[in-house]
């Protein structure tokens, strides 16, 4: 009955070679150059951000550096990117802010992710009164802006990296949440959940071991898109002086203390401006290609 | 005891209610009603129905997956109903989905959907891999098999796991869901013998629940015919398809398409209304005449 | 046969799936004579599907690729022909009737609207001209040649307050429509129960042979074969392995795929030896390894 489905099963079932789960896969990705384009971004940025002290020109620039000497040097060959209002070179701290920005997004998403999923498979896979206080608590959250949030809690706590990151993290698990209760939903009725259950499999094991392999490729997908905006919405907060305090680099933070000079000193704020827009690209391609490559449908 | 029937179900219901728009109770709909039947032990019993007779209800009773209105369900002469959800009882009853492209996890490979059973009700302890391997070398699969996934299998293959899985914590009784009709004829043939060798090696008990006579015929022992949620006739395989005497299974039996002339010679003719084949409903309220 | 109504003469069709290109039709031809009633039979990938679809043009290119032979349908080759030339044949002159009433009915629209619609699409392509009365008076005339006792009501419901035997008839109906000369049938009625089944295939038989329309049924199903074709193809790994007039087929087979095929056929006289057939010829169990 397989040929039902259509040709192509028919064309597998005439293959004599076996393909390899992995091997289909990469075939696949390997021939979308969405994906490929996005990963290679994405690596490429991490790569810098693990390699900031050793592959930087002048690292020293890190910290509370002042060379009056060298301020306000447009891009040239000793500093490709220029340098800013105290001399420092804008390559180097753009290298170490990917740093602070990708450490943003792993903690973030490094908790949000999780806490969301999960919440979201109980209440998809128990139902009754489970979900309807998880869902009721997803919508509330649903309807702050995140960045409203955080500024409400730099407001009361002090500006900080740490607290911006928990500001982020508290409103965005709303979203996996949504996203694995909806697939949960459909899983939850299917034979094989119901094959697990007479073979005496219990809860977590349905859960964990059942459903949640299905929901990985959408919260892949879901996860490498957030990615971006979790960068942005932190560029967003140092701009507005919310997140990291200087002397730390920030992507967000040079981009304000640059704009201050523009339109003659634009390399200061226009360069690491674009820094956050290669990342953030890479993400979303990443993510977009992901999509593609699972037809994920669900995801934004 | 050893002459008791594995299987008994007695005055066997379930009612599901019906609803209007309101939200008021109008009314239920007998989905099954009042069936009652037994198995002896190392017997073949097929449900004969169409979709709508009840069959998989009653299946899913038996598994535990819904519960009976009314009626009782014995396993080798324990009371089971209700009592279904409790682990020794699972370890008794398995069943074998129709769809076995859906009754398998498609994200996990066939080692880990066999391993599901082991590890719940604690078998095989550190023999986990060793066990896997004998369960697919019971229905004659390599072990190499363990680590595909279901994708990679055809539909006879994913069967053959799903028999496995079943297979795993030993059971008395196997329920059998229309097991081989999404296979090739050349498939099920293979996959039916593969049943009948590991219900005499194993000493395992089917309930064969289908709609496909001609299988039956050839796999079951005795046959109970349901329409509509009740039993409108039982009997030996044998005799049943000789000589069938209620009105549905003659026209169960008359739609079946066959390969000879001696089976055309056995099957009884269309019952026709205006030179069109009547509907179950037609032949029960008695408007059909059977035209030789 | 040259003069045969449709001729599909050594067809070839490539699928490229993940870089590996797959020959899934390697040089099938069949011939299907106006009036006549001929069978395609085969099991899951023997490339049933891919001829029919090739015929009906509904291959997409990327994956498939036809690669040699040629479809003649009343002396035109469709694979050479305009797209103009393909439109006036394909849809009129030779029409389809979907397996799955479940789907093939879009169920917003009510079945004259969709009826309609195919019509005046038909009627375009034959550059016919017909007015929304006239085009409403041929779906009521051409739902009540299925034996719709009431078109009228039937034309004006939604899919979903219809019966799955009532909408393979509405498919039927839209085959109709155009006054075809050949009907290809895709497995209909399996998706539904057998004795609603029964009643399409004989209301299939009669209407082909009233109206005096070649039809070519593609099947899974031997017993369908029996039941519908006066001759039959059987199809294999995407070869013609066999052809016969059918009551010689089951009389004599004469491949052994085909003599395997036949006795895994249960049949309703019993004598099944599914023993046997498990234990089969090893090639055939390299066969399923194969289809991995």
């Amino acid at each position: 009955m397989a040929e039902f489905a259509g040709g192509t099963d028919a064309a597998l079932a005439a293959t004599p070679k076996r393909l390899s789960t992995a091997y289909q896969n990469w075939y696949r990705f390997s021939r979308n150059p969405t994906a490929v384009i996005g990963a290679a971004i994405v690596i490429l940025c991490i790569l810098i951000a693990i390699f900031a002290p050793y592959i930087t020109p002048y690292p020293k620039d890190v910290g509370a550096v002042v060379n009056f000497r060298a301020r306000h040097l447009p891009p040239s060959a000793m500093h490709w990117f220029g340098t800013d209002d105290v001399g420092r070179d804008i390559l180097t701290r753009i290298a170490f802010g990917y740093r602070v920005s990708l450490l943003l997004v792993a903690v973030v998403l490094g908790t949000a992710v999780p806490f969301g999923s999960i919440l979201g498979m109980l209440a998809g896979y128990f139902g009754g009164w489970v979900e309807i206080v998880i869902m009721r608590l997803t919508d509330i959250a649903l309807a702050i802006p995140p960045l409203v949030m955080a500024l409400a809690v730099a407001a009361v706590l002090n500006p900080s990296l740490v607290n911006s990151m928990l500001a982020v993290a508290i409103l965005w698990w709303t979203w996996h949440t949504r996203l694995v209760y909806s697939i949960t939903r459909q899983i939850r009725t299917q034979e094989f959940i119901e094959a697990a259950e007479t073979l005496g499999a219990s809860k977590f094991h349905i859960i964990f071991r059942e459903i949640l392999p299905n929901c990985v490729s959408a919260i892949a997908v879901k996860t490498s898109l957030d990615a971006g905006f979790v960068i942005l919405v932190g560029a967003s907060l140092s701009f507005l002086g919310l997140g990291i305090q200087p002397p730390t680099p920030d992507l967000g933070t040079m981009v304000s203390g640059g704009a201050g000079f523009l339109p003659d000193k634009w390399w200061e704020s226009v360069l690491p401006g674009c820094a956050i827009l290669f990342v953030a690209l890479g993400f979303n391609l990443l993510g977009d290609g992901l999509r593609d490559l699972y037809d994920v449908q669900d995801v934004r | 005891m050893t002459d008791r029937p594995l299987l008994e179900i007695a005055g066997l219901a379930k009612h599901f209610p019906v609803r209007n728009k309101f939200g008021r109770l109008s009314g239920v709909v007998k989905a099954v009603d009042g069936v009652s039947f037994s198995i002896p032990r190392g017997a073949v019993y097929g449900l004969a129905g169409e979709s709508g007779s009840g069959k998989s209800t009653i299946a899913r009773m038996i598994m535990g997956l819904t519960r009976p209105t009314a009626g009782e369900i014995r396993l080798e002469g324990e009371n089971i109903t209700g009592a279904t959800g409790t682990r020794a009882y699972g370890r008794k009853v398995q069943m074998v989905f129709q769809n076995p492209g859906s009754s398998l996890n498609p994200r996990r490979t066939v080692g880990q959907s066999i391993a599901v059973p082991l590890d719940a009700h604690r078998l095989a302890g550190g023999n986990r891999q060793q066990r896997i391997s004998e369960l697919l070398d019971m229905v004659q699969l390599p072990p190499e098999f363990a680590s595909r996934y279901p994708h990679e299998l055809s539909g006879g293959q994913k069967q053959r796991v799903a028999i496995a899985r079943a297979l795993a914590v030993e059971p008395r009784l196997i329920v059998l869901d229309e097991p081989t009709s999404a296979l090739d004829v050349s498939v099920q043939a293979r996959v039916i013998a593969l049943l009948i060798e590991l219900g005499r090696q194993l000493d395992l008990t089917f309930l064969f629940i289908s709609h496909d006579l001609s299988l039956m015929r050839n796999f079951a022992h005795e046959v109970g015919v349901l329409y509509l949620g009740k039993l409108v006739e039982t009997g030996p395989t044998e005799k049943l398809f000789a000589h069938p005497e209620h009105p549905y299974t003659r026209l169960l039996l008359a739609s079946v398409p066959v390969i000879s002339a001696e089976e055309e010679a056995i099957r009884p003719a269309l019952p026709l209304i205006n030179g069109e084949v009547a509907t179950a409903a037609q032949v029960l309220a008695g408007l059909a005449q059977n035209q030789p | 046969m040259s003069d045969a109504l449709l001729s599909v003469r050594n067809l070839s069709v490539d699928f490229e799936t993940y870089g590996q290109v797959n020959h899934v039709l390697n040089g099938a031809s069949l011939d299907v004579p106006e009036r006549r009633h001929i069978a395609l039979v085969g099991e899951s990938g023997s490339g049933k599907t891919v001829t029919m679809k090739a015929i009906m043009g509904l291959l997409r290119h990327p994956p498939a690729t036809i690669t040699g032979g040629e479809i003649v349908f009343d002396g035109h080759d469709l694979l050479k022909a305009t797209a103009a030339e393909r439109d006036r044949l394909r849809g009129t002159a030779m029409s389809m009737v979907f397996q799955d009433p479940m789907t093939s009915l879009n169920p917003v629209f009510t079945i004259a609207d969709q009826m309609g619609t195919i019509l005046k699409y038909a009627d375009r392509r034959l550059g016919r001209v017909r007015n929304r009365r006239e085009r409403l008076a041929r779906v009521h005339e051409v739902l009540a040649q299925v034996r719709m006792r009431d078109p009228e009501r039937i034309a004006r419901a939604y899919p979903i307050m219809l019966s799955g035997g009532m909408r393979q008839r509405v498919l039927i109906a839209m085959a109709l429509l155009s006054e075809p000369r050949l009907l290809i049938a895709d497995e209909p009625g399996t998706a539904l129960d057998v004795t609603t089944q029964a009643q399409i295939l004989k209301l299939l038989k009669d209407l082909v042979e009233e109206r005096g329309l070649a039809l070519l049924m593609i099947t899974h199903n031997l017993g369908v074969v029996r039941e519908t074709s006066s001759y039959v193809y059987v199809m294999h790994h995407g070869r013609i392995v066999e052809e016969a007039e059918t009551s010689a087929l089951f009389a004599a087979p004469k491949q052994a795929y085909t003599k395997n095929l036949i006795a895994s056929v249960p049949r309703l006289t019993g004598g099944t030896d599914f023993l046997a057939l498990g234990q089969s010829d090893p090639e055939a169990e390299a066969e399923a390894e194969a289809t991995t």
